[in-house]
């Protein structure tokens, strides 16, 4: 049975959505992690990064928690090549504990946003993304204040050059660069967006198109 | 010794906040203002009597947590 990891932050609070969508998904087991763990559950096949405030926003989004125990295990798991994904609080811990590149500003119109959003699957060969088969489009629900994704020219060129850009809005809802909702590392095991597959993984929660990414990270494992 | 961080988006990141209040004060009829940016001050105390060590430190802290250099730029002061 594949075993999924959720970590758990002061202040997530998607950590229980994130379990109950990897386990509706996919069958696989998910344990619970505190931040103060200093190890993932052995042989663990996925880490989730949920959602939330983390350490209430202090200082900058993620920022705290990027320093927690946790991460250190973390980014060992991502240099091994266990699949991470950060979804929106998820997604700024990663950039900032420079697992992924760039940074989540502040949204241009400095309105939290929450509302389904139309993404194109821009890379679709992706471990998170090859369920979708054929599909480029997914509807997801954003739910963020600090969704705005910021890189230098320099890294938005090379992003895009290397396939990083996997996923990018329709319409874009919070000024990101490019219009980028989702990014992965070069070495294509750590992903982080700031649309909630969590929020998306049953037809009853208006799409199950956040389904298939999980299914996608787990069926490689 | 006592610490003082600034720390401001850098010069070609958006400041919304900046803009924001930019337009807030226009509307007061502050038309003279422009180039708003809205940044943080941390201040600490820091044992030790070195300034340019504890000076080194500090920029380590900015570089470390206290600042994201990917978007922020910082200024540190210290003083005995």
């Amino acid at each position: 049975m594949t075993k999924a990891a959720v970590i758990v932050f002061p202040g997530s609070n998607c950590d229980r959505d994130c379990k109950t969508a990897i386990e509706r998904s996919t069958g696989a087991s998910v344990d619970m992690v505190w931040h103060q763990d200093t190890d993932l559950p052995d042989g663990v096949d996925l880490v989730v990064l949920p959602g939330g405030f983390s350490y209430g926003d202090y200082l900058r989004c993620g920022a705290m928690a990027a320093q927690s125990p946790v991460m250190r295990a973390v980014s060992a798991a991502a240099d091994r090549g266990v699949a991470v994904v950060g979804i929106c609080n998820g997604f700024q811990v990663l950039c900032e504990a420079q697992i992924l590149p760039g940074a989540l500003l502040r949204n241009a119109a400095l309105k939290y946003v929450c509302k389904f959003v139309d993404l194109d699957i821009v890379n679709g060969q992706t471990r998170f993304t090859a369920a979708y088969g054929a599909r480029r489009d997914a509807t997801m629900t954003v739910g963020n204040g600090e969704g705005n994704f910021f890189a230098d020219e320099a890294t938005l060129d090379r992003l895009e050059g290397e396939g990083q850009v996997v996923f990018r809005y329709r319409d874009n809802p919070n000024g990101s660069a490019r219009d980028i909702a989702g990014i992965i590392n070069g070495r294509g095991n750590v992903l982080g967006l700031m649309p909630h597959p969590d929020r998306s993984f049953e037809a009853a929660l208006g799409s199950a198109d956040g389904a298939l990414l999980f299914q996608s990270a787990l069926a490689s494992a | 010794m006592k610490a003082r961080v600034e720390v401001f988006l850098k010069a070609g990141v958006l400041d919304v906040q900046g803009k924001a209040i930019e337009g807030a004060l226009h509307g007061l009829g502050f038309g003279e203002v422009s180039s708003v940016r809205v940044g943080k001050t941390i201040e600490f105390d820091l044992t030790g009597d070195d300034a340019a060590a504890a000076e080194a430190q500090v920029k380590a802290m900015c570089d470390s947590l206290l600042a994201n250099t990917v978007i922020e730029g910082y200024r540190v002061e210290v003083a005995a």
